[in-house]
């Protein structure tokens, strides 16, 4: 903008006037540009949750597709646990023995993840 | 015989001979806007500042005490002598190093922007434009100034025009720049008119609006989410820096106070950006400010003029705000109420609970606080935007 005025040395009623105006419309286009810049914020973001939260439900999904059906509870059972590419009997022996060491009643304990790490065996999987 | 020579020279060196009636009158002022600050509560937390600024500096101002704390002609200068400022100047001197190289408005603005939440302005970014709308206050006092002082001071009608922005760090920070003789003028009436935004806004609000329009209950805002609030500033720093650099230190400080405020991992700084050094900075910038109010620079027409356009440019900046919130409110089929135009001024967040009070004149259950804060906020960048193209052009 300076080449405008770099032409002026001094300044008429014309001048001021016209400066007036540009600057007063250059905030209005900036401040409108702006909220342009939070749409377009706004959008991405949205874009980016909904493919994350895509994502995840998708991930979910397919945890439930494979997770084996629960028929029953088991007697004195307290909330349920899904288990994976595991023996039910294999996944209680490891539930109870980390009870056991703990000192905590197996319904006061919350199993994110039973993982069998050993070479060349099947990798077994508890989650609740 | 030395004794009473001594004597001699101290009764002259007194304030009460050697001053004349310009700093009485000062003096008085002084005294009146301190009253106006404590006992009337008009910002007290600058007003107070400033007006014993102005005390201070008006009763050393005779010839032999006026070294003591300010020298106005080491800064009425285009590049001031920093060297010679530390090594002679007095107290206000080195206070006002502070205001001369901006240092002061930018941190206030860092600490502004860690109390600003721009949640409401995201939630409605049309009110964006009302902060804009909200700027025509600027440019009318500007033109007025042009005409009745001549466009050989056109810096000057710049400044006067600025105080429509109602932000008193940019009325400074432009100011110091285009004519920093004026400075403690154009920062008192800045700050005078923003105390009376309680008393000049209503008028102008209810002379532009029906009832009908005073009476629209508005939605509630939407929620936004906390990534939006931490890549707003960021963003807006990014977009309006690279499209107008001048306004780099002003709107790059506030969105870097409200990136503080809103990224999680900086709470301390933006608690001190807060409290601690806006307690700080606000303390320097009034009594530096304040003490550059001398006789000689503000007993004058000119200062007349200014307080005159100052109140003519909040004014028009409120009936801008409220004119283009109708246009919006016909717009969107009456879902927004004009009145919130008028907290396009950027008096955070005073204009804003002037709309509020408004509104529940009319009906005690139209809470139009958290709408009025929308433009109130995105005020405080037009006005930034309009100090930063001032610079560009008469800088």
């Amino acid at each position: 903008m300076n080449f405008l005025l770099l032409a002026v040395d001094t300044f008429s009623i014309g001048d001021a006037l016209l400066i007036s105006l540009l600057d007063f419309v250059i905030i209005l286009i900036v401040l409108g540009m702006l909220i342009g810049v939070i749409y377009l914020l706004r959008y991405f973001l949205f874009r980016f949750d909904k493919f994350s939260n895509g994502k995840s439900k998708r991930m979910q999904g397919e945890a439930q597709i494979n997770a084996q059906p629960i028929t029953e509870k088991a007697r004195g059972s307290s909330g349920e646990v899904s288990i994976y590419n595991v023996k039910p009997r294999d996944a209680a022996m490891v539930m109870a023995i980390v009870a056991d060491e703990l000192k905590t009643p197996l319904n006061r304990l919350r199993f994110k993840s039973i993982k069998q790490v050993g070479e060349g065996e099947e990798n077994n999987e508890v989650q609740g | 015989m030395k004794i009473l020579q001594s004597i001699v020279e101290l009764f002259k060196n007194c304030g009460y001979v050697s001053i004349g009636w310009q700093q009485y009158l000062m003096i008085f002022i002084a005294c009146v806007l301190l009253f106006l600050g404590i006992a009337k509560k008009f910002e007290p937390l600058l007003l107070v500042g400033i007006a014993f600024g102005m005390l201070l500096t008006n009763l050393v101002a005779s010839e032999q005490t006026a070294d003591l704390l300010y020298h106005s002609d080491m800064w009425m200068v285009k590049n001031p002598d920093y060297v010679n400022i530390l090594q002679n100047g007095g107290l206000i001197d080195i206070l006002y190093i502070g205001v001369k190289t901006s240092l002061y408005p930018c941190l206030i603005f860092v600490g502004i922007g860690a109390m600003t939440d721009f949640g409401p302005m995201l939630s409605r970014p049309i009110s964006l434009i009302l902060g804009a709308a909200a700027q025509l206050g600027i440019y009318v006092a500007f033109l007025l100034a042009c005409l009745t002082m001549g466009t050989g001071e056109i810096n000057l009608a710049a400044c006067i025009g600025i105080i429509g922005g109602a932000d008193g760090p940019t009325a400074i920070w432009l100011t110091k720049s285009l004519a920093p003789e004026y400075l403690g003028s154009i920062a008192i009436a800045a700050y005078s008119y923003m105390a009376l935004i309680p008393l000049i806004q209503p008028p102008i609000i209810k002379a532009l609006t029906t009832k009908k329009e005073r009476l629209i209950r508005m939605d509630n805002p939407k929620q936004v989410s906390k990534t939006t609030k931490i890549i707003f500033p960021i963003a807006v720093t990014i977009f309006t820096v690279l499209l107008i650099p001048s306004v780099a230190p002003l709107l790059g400080c506030l969105m870097f106070g409200n990136l503080l405020k809103e990224c999680g991992g900086t709470e301390r700084l933006s608690d001190t950006a807060q409290n601690a050094l806006m307690n700080i900075v606000t303390l320097f910038l009034g009594i530096s400010v304040g003490a550059t109010a001398t006789a000689a620079n503000f007993l004058s027409v000119k200062t007349l003029l200014i307080i005159a356009l100052g109140l003519v440019a909040f004014s028009f900046s409120t009936a801008g705000g409220v004119l283009f919130g109708k246009l919006l409110s016909w717009l969107s089929g009456g879902k927004i109420n004009p009145m919130i135009g008028a907290a396009g001024v950027s008096a955070v967040p005073m204009a804003a609970r002037v709309v509020h009070n408004v509104g529940r004149e009319y009906d005690l259950d139209n809470h139009l606080l958290m709408h009025a804060m929308a433009p109130n906020v995105a005020g405080v960048i037009g006005s930034a935007v309009a100090a930063g193209l001032f610079m560009t052009l008469l800088g």
